[in-house]
């Protein structure tokens, strides 16, 4: 059971997380993609409709394999989480039942118009279809974190004679306080990742003067975007989150930094290894006094260490959160400085020429990928040893008749399967950035 | 009365899905038969190029509702189709890739193997539809929680230990690749024109027959293996409207087919499937999963689904979301009505 429990877990968080690299720059591309369609109505400038159909054509690769790698996640947790979802169904079922019916269509109605329907719509209506898409997206990130805040932080239920749960507030699952900064966070996350694709593939075309004029149209865009997304995703985004962590999950903001012992103006580490048999932190080069003012807004605020707390309400993979959090910050912190210096670099019109930001704005490029993924790391295993924070256990969670050897079967499956996706997206994006933009008509000639 | 309104709206959004989904996949299994060329081949893909991925959706929006208002069916069934299921997830997948990866590249291998794959992947997914619909029809070994794990096959037989696929539900999956490539021929043919429309006219009549044929068989097997279907209709004579339905639908496909009203013939057929359909989901009402063991294991509206509040407030917000959804799929269908133009730049 012990090792079903690791396989069902790992299978969700190996297809979840490939996932998510499509979502994220979905989330993000979408809306720029929509900016570029609206600077090119107001400029009247249709070198910005030619950005704009570029950059639908890896949109469209892009959001394909979204599409297909994210049509196994609604269908896992009654497959791999038969349990969740017999106790739980009746409650998040709502938020997952809606993004089916009130997202899903919209994008897939649009998508095909927003690709293809240049010329049918002219440019008004396709600025429509553009915008279409992206709300679409959006929305469907609402009703995603909606549902995972509800398992961080469930609202708007009693339990019933058996224990099960009972919904008895869908004003409170749709609106949980839990949701409202985890899906800004979010957003601004996919947002960061699509400033930076963009970003890197402008500053790529200046630096290789493959489409140089393109390239800089990109970074007139991306950096003042980029600038401002890296700075609300970590403030107010991030700090928000932070702190309904703190308050809602102690433990877990405590695992986040290795923090074992209770102190005063408990510190943050920006180096430091967790070691989970002396119970300490090794090598800690830290910062006295910031973890408690981040939790609680004062630098000698008391913030409760681990010990505190029965192990057996720890998370689980302490060490593997610990790096995923710092992973997060330590790359926010580092995208804000390219960023911020590349919009100075921009607005006193001296960005085409300064090599360094160019190159540093292109090696960024896979980075955003990281972060986002450690930020969801943080998130899922911080909620450990739970499925549902303080309900349900993610031991009692799981589907008792599919077998460890079933499980990896299908584990191994997809791993395959989704390894050949990677190299498929790698190759075709590959060969639209290099063909570059100049597209005339469609964004696409269509199947 | 709330199970039974969510029962019927799950219902009715897998039939629209069936009748939606069902002809891409009907195109997708004649694909490498009636489409000979290049150009043949991308009429069909633009057939339902812009459409494939909205009708995919009803499959989510229906998997959505299902999960919300039954919330033991749907963790039963899909953790006990556990197997069959990953291996439609994977087949989803290829396929997806397939329609929206075949035209990136003009190239003598890039294309053949996409269509290949589009094809089979089409054409698999069919017979497994079929058969997932064959287990709920014969029941599956159900325990006392309301849980049960099928292997993909044991002695293909629907005894007491039975498989996901025994000689029942192979012959349902059949009956389902038979019936969705009549379905597909009948959309092609009203979608294109020119040699390959006369091939995908020729298959659609090939494809009735064959239909004709297995409605009966697959009726008189699934009559013997599920006692509970000829209660039903003993019970509720009025329930024989669903079959009726169905005859309607078959014989009209014939009668438009040879008339040359195309789109009317695409119609027929599909009624047909909803009639098929709909005669099942009676019979097998209220249950939502027989079982092969001791009767009151099985899963029925009564003891899958969700509390009350829950189905009521579902009912708000499904209410305006499933209008909209019909806005759109319609919108969108008629924005590619006609007959597919390969000259024409775009979908």
């Amino acid at each position: 059971m012990e090792s079903a429990l690791a396989l069902h877990r790992f299978h969700f968080a190996f297809t979840i997380t490939f996932h998510y690299i499509f979502v994220q720059l979905t989330l993000g591309l979408g809306f720029l993609i929509f900016l570029m369609k609206i600077l090119a109505l107001k400029t009247g400038d249709e070198r910005w409709n030619e950005a704009a159909r570029f950059w639908s054509k890896i949109f469209a690769i892009n959001f394909a394999l979204g599409v297909v790698t994210g049509i196994p996640m609604e269908f896992q947790f009654g497959t791999n989480w038969s349990r969740f979802s017999k106790g739980a169904g009746g409650v998040i079922g709502h938020t997952l039942g809606m993004e089916g019916l009130y997202t899903f269509f919209l994008e897939s109605s649009f998508l095909g118009l927003m690709l293809f329907g240049e010329k049918r719509l002219g440019q008004i209506g396709h600025t429509i279809a553009t915008a279409a898409v992206w709300i679409g997206s959006w929305m469907s990130g609402y009703l995603i974190v909606a549902t995972n805040a509800w398992m961080q932080h469930p609202t708007g239920y009693h339990l019933g004679p058996k224990g099960e749960i009972l919904l008895n507030s869908w004003w409170s699952l749709v609106f949980n306080e839990w949701a409202f900064w985890q899906y800004v966070h979010t957003i601004t996350g996919g947002i960061v990742t699509g400033c930076f694709v963009v970003c890197g593939v402008g500053a790529y075309y200046i630096l290789t003067k493959h489409h140089p004029e393109a390239g800089k149209r990109f970074l007139r865009l991306g950096v003042p975007a980029g600038a401002l997304a890296t700075l609300l995703v970590a403030f107010p985004t991030g700090d928000m989150q932070a702190k309904l962590v703190a308050k809602h999950q102690p433990v877990t903001l405590a695992a986040m930094e290795a923090l074992f012992e209770t102190s005063k103006g408990a510190p943050l580490a920006i180096l430091g290894q967790p070691d989970m048999d002396k119970k300490r932190l090794d090598n800690p080069f830290i910062i006295p006094g910031v973890l408690s003012f981040v939790a609680q807004n004062r630098w000698t605020a008391e913030i409760r260490g681990l010990n505190e707390f029965p192990e057996d309400t720890w998370p689980d993979q302490i060490p593997l959160l610990y790096f995923a959090f710092h992973i997060m910050v330590g790359l926010g912190t580092l995208f804000i400085a390219v960023m911020a210096s590349s919009a100075v670099w921009l607005w006193r019109g001296k960005l085409f020429e300064a090599k360094p930001l160019l190159w540093a704005l292109m090696m960024f490029l896979p980075l955003p990928y990281v972060a986002n993924t450690a930020g969801w790391m943080t998130t899922e295993l911080g909620r450990q040893p739970w499925l549902i924070y303080g309900l349900l256990r993610t031991a009692a969670g799981t589907s008792p008749h599919v077998s460890s050897g079933s499980a990896t079967f299908t584990l191994l499956g997809f791993m395959g399967m989704y390894s050949m996706l990677f190299m498929l997206g790698l190759f075709m994006i590959w060969r639209e950035l290099d063909h570059g933009p100049g597209t005339k008509g469609e964004a696409s000639t269509g199947y | 009365m709330l199970p039974v309104i969510w029962f019927c709206i799950v219902a009715v959004m897998v039939a629209m899905y069936v009748v939606l989904d069902g002809f891409d996949l009907g195109a997708g299994a004649i694909h490498l038969g009636v489409a000979r060329n290049d150009r043949e081949r991308r009429m069909v893909l633009r057939s339902i190029g812009p459409v494939w991925d909205g009708n995919e959706v009803w499959l989510l929006a229906g998997g959505g509702a299902l999960y919300f208002a039954f919330p033991a069916l749907y963790a039963s069934s899909f953790s006990g189709f556990y197997l069959p299921l990953m291996i439609v997830l994977w087949l989803l997948i290829l396929r997806g890739c397939a329609v929206e990866f075949r035209s990136h590249i003009d190239n003598a291998v890039w294309r053949p193997f996409w269509d290949v794959v589009f094809s089979f992947a089409s054409a698999l997914l069919a017979v497994f539809f079929g058969a997932a619909l064959g287990n709920v029809v014969r029941g599956v070994p159900l325990n006392a929680d309301g849980d049960f794990f099928l292997p993909l096959w044991t002695d293909f037989m629907p005894g007491p230990n039975p498989g996901i696929l025994d000689w029942y539900t192979i012959l349902i999956g059949v009956f389902a690749l038979v019936t969705l490539i009549q379905h597909g021929s009948l959309w092609v043919n009203y979608k294109t024109e020119g040699d390959l429309q006369s091939r995908a006219r020729r298959t659609a009549f090939a494809a009735w027959m064959a239909v004709v044929a297995l409605t009966v068989v697959a009726t008189i097997a699934s009559f013997s293996i599920q006692p509970k279907l000829a209660q039903s209709f003993a019970e509720m004579p009025f329930g024989y409207i669903f079959p009726a339905l169905a005859l309607a639908g078959m014989s009209g496909v014939a009668v438009f087919l040879k008339k040359g009203e195309d789109l009317k013939a695409f119609l027929a057929s599909a009624i047909y499937i909803i009639g098929m359909l709909t005669s099942v989901v009676f019979g097998v009402f209220p249950m939502v999963l027989p079982t092969v063991g001791d009767p009151s294991t099985a899963l029925t509206i009564h003891n899958a689904s969700a509390p009350e509040y829950g189905l009521r407030v579902g009912l708000a917000w499904f209410t305006p979301g499933i209008i909209l959804a019909i806005g759109y799929t319609t919108y969108l269908y008629s924005k590619f009505a006609g007959k597919v133009n390969l000259d024409d730049a775009g979908h």
